[in-house]
């Protein structure tokens, strides 16, 4: 051949060239795969949602419901003074993930949380009144046995943490927002 | 190719080249395999087709992330499809220059294989020893059209389902099998929810065919070796260059040109090539105008001029078989194109009357695109920017002089003429110029002395055997 690479009359100029010419490449196929990884991110529909209004209304003391968003379920317990009082009285327990109660309402009367368990997610019973509840009186995870208190603290079985509190705001005294706050 | 000693001095590239040795097989052949060293901007287009297939796999692939292929109706009437074709657009981030990039790209990505076949065309890129690199090609080709299509359907709009419907119908000009084959596409007796799934799968899966025969495609390359615009053969290393560093860089800057033209199309005029009407979804109604995307058109075309049936002693071909055939025809002559030219000389800068009979080809292949776009019964017109230049009429009794339809036999018959007729009888009669004896001669100075060389080739036959 007339020449090959390695036998240039300016080797130099041919190294700025290649080193240059791949460094743009580099930066050029560095910006497109942004772009590309981007288009994989929550859309906009999906990012924006997620936020519900539940009326609290008709729901008895000791008795609760399952909201549901897209996916995700709440429960929402109105408690009666016995399970708040419990709730309180055991803040001092020894617990695998401690947080006093006072913590994990906005109003004493109305628990609030994700239900899904933090073990494998599996949604725990006792939100409504005839559901079992486990050895502590709040909820019971079927799955794998886990027990959480009045207050959805893990106290007994494999999960590793309390059952989560979402974000949520009274916007009157019988309606709720949950998935944002205030 | 491959040497037997890996070429790399790092111990990890060596290592791995060393129980795998691919990366010696691509350094090899980007700095050993010989180039003919005065390859022109026409031979960009390979690299430029091929870095536009790799753009349309790596896109189509984030878009079918967010696609679903339902015609299932919303309560607005709207289908799944192009529903989520909207999601794309509007909620998606960046969704909107992913969906333009892909189908701005595919129209940029058949300019570029368009420029490359015609270049092979002008050079006689497909003669001896290339035809196999030619065939390869028109496969490419074909599998192209067909994944266009394909994913042109899915978009679900007005033009999408005209597009389903009418081609799938071509389907059953085929004698016997045709209504079966029909029933296979569909999945049903009509354009619907079956064959909107099985276009997507198609759609995902063609595109890693036609990859593979890219591969063989510039395997095949790699061992006939490049034309050039001479058409001269290789004589000695003075008329080589390798790829690499030589046609990287001729070819990146190449790409460059070409990205900056199709990118300012994406960001400026992404619809400036798409039919308006595709932009609604589809009521399974057929619009009064149907019309594919502008690089089908000339196909389209040879398809639909047939209005008549032919009569054989009794047997009847309808014109609808008759458009389909030639359909067909119209791509299947391009795999005989290597035996069907006689000549030796490979390139038309030596070839004056082919050169001719080649810009004829060009001007039918343009001819062919406009009378596809138009209506049939019509007079047919030129659209210039400044209005229609009028190349038919009406006459007093209502017909009409030079309609679209006659444009379009006869040039319909250039295309085939130009095959099958002037290929094998311009290669007999025509006198070529004179052939440089080498790549280098015209160029360097030879030892023998130029003048010399040049008088000693001047014989009628000068391709025969050089080598």
């Amino acid at each position: 051949m007339a020449d090959t690479p390695n036998d240039v009359a300016n080797p130099d100029r041919r190294n700025f060239l290649v080193l240059s010419t791949m460094t743009m490449a580099g930066i050029g196929a560095a910006a497109g795969g942004v772009g590309l990884i981007r288009t994989m991110t929550p859309t906009r529909d999906v990012a924006g949602g997620g936020v519900i209004e539940v009326s609290l209304e008709g729901i008895s003391e000791g008795s609760g419901i399952i909201a549901t968003a897209g996916r995700k379920k709440y429960s929402i317990r109105r408690r009666t003074a016995e399970e708040i009082a419990a709730a309180v009285a055991d803040d001092a327990s020894p617990m695998r993930d401690p947080q006093p109660d006072a913590d994990r309402v906005k109003r004493p009367e109305w628990l609030v949380l994700r239900l899904q368990c933090p073990h494998l997610g599996c949604p725990p019973q006792g939100t409504a009144a005839g559901e079992k509840r486990g050895e502590y009186g709040g909820y019971f995870c079927p799955c794998h046995n886990s027990q959480f208190d009045t207050s959805g603290r893990i106290r007994k079985g494999p999960s590793p943490a309390n059952l989560p509190v979402p974000k949520y705001f009274f916007a009157s005294d019988d309606m709720i927002v949950i998935g944002k706050e205030a | 190719m491959a040497g037997s000693r890996s070429p790399f001095t790092n111990p990890l590239l060596k290592g791995f080249d060393e129980r795998l040795p691919i990366l010696r097989a691509v350094h090899y052949s980007m700095t050993q395999h010989a180039y003919p060293k005065n390859l022109n901007y026409w031979w960009n287009f390979g690299s430029i087709s091929g870095i536009m297939l790799l753009v349309m796999i790596v896109t189509g692939l984030f878009l079918a992330m967010h696609y679903k292929p339902s015609v299932q109706e919303d309560t607005y009437g709207i289908n799944q499809a192009f529903r989520s074709v909207e999601h794309i657009m509007r909620d998606v981030k960046g969704g909107m220059f992913l969906r333009y990039i892909h189908s701005v790209g595919a129209s940029f990505f058949f300019i570029a294989v368009i420029f490359h076949m015609f270049r092979s065309l002008y050079y006689g890129s497909y003669k001896a020893p290339r035809e196999l690199l030619w065939i390869l090609g028109c496969i490419i080709l074909i599998l192209m059209m067909a994944i266009a299509f394909l994913g042109y359907s899915l978009v679900w709009g007005v033009m999408s389902f005209a597009a389903a419907e009418v081609i799938t119908q071509v389907f059953t000009a085929i004698p016997v099998l045709g209504d079966d084959i029909l029933m296979l596409l569909r999945g049903g007796e009509d354009v619907d929810d079956a064959l909107l799934n099985r276009f997507f799968a198609l759609h995902f899966l063609l595109p890693f065919i036609l990859a593979g025969v890219v591969i063989l495609h510039i395997l095949t390359l790699q061992t006939v070796g490049s034309n050039n615009p001479l058409g001269v053969d290789i004589k000695s290393k003075k008329d080589t260059v390798s790829f690499h560093p030589y046609y990287t860089f001729k070819d990146i800057f190449g790409l460059s040109v070409f990205f900056t033209i199709y990118l300012a199309v994406v960001a400026w005029a992404p619809e400036r090539l798409a039919e308006a009407i595709n932009n609604q979804p589809t009521d399974y109604n057929l619009p009064s105008h149907i019309v594919p995307e502008w690089y089908l058109l000339p196909f389209y075309a040879i398809l639909k001029v047939f209005t008549w049936d032919l009569n054989i002693f009794g047997l009847v071909i309808t014109g609808k078989q008759l458009g389909a055939l030639a359909m067909g025809g119209s791509l299947g002559v391009l795999f005989l194109l290597p035996w069907l030219d006689t000549s030796p000389v490979r390139s038309a800068r030596f070839r004056p009357l082919y050169r001719l009979a080649f810009w004829g080809f060009v001007l039918t292949c343009v001819i062919l695109a406009l009378v596809g776009a138009q209506t049939s019964g019509e007079a047919f017109f030129i659209p210039t920017p400044f209005g229609r230049i009028p190349l038919g009429f009406e006459a007093e009794n209502g017909f009409v002089w030079g309609s679209t339809q006659q444009w379009g036999v006869l040039f319909m018959l250039y295309y085939f003429g130009f095959f099958i007729v002037l290929m094998p009888v311009l290669g007999l009669f025509e006198r070529t110029r004179t052939l440089p004896a080498s790549i280098s001669e015209p160029v360097l100075p030879s030892s023998q002395g130029a003048g010399a060389v040049a008088a000693a080739v001047a014989v009628a036959k000068p391709m025969a055997k050089a080598d």
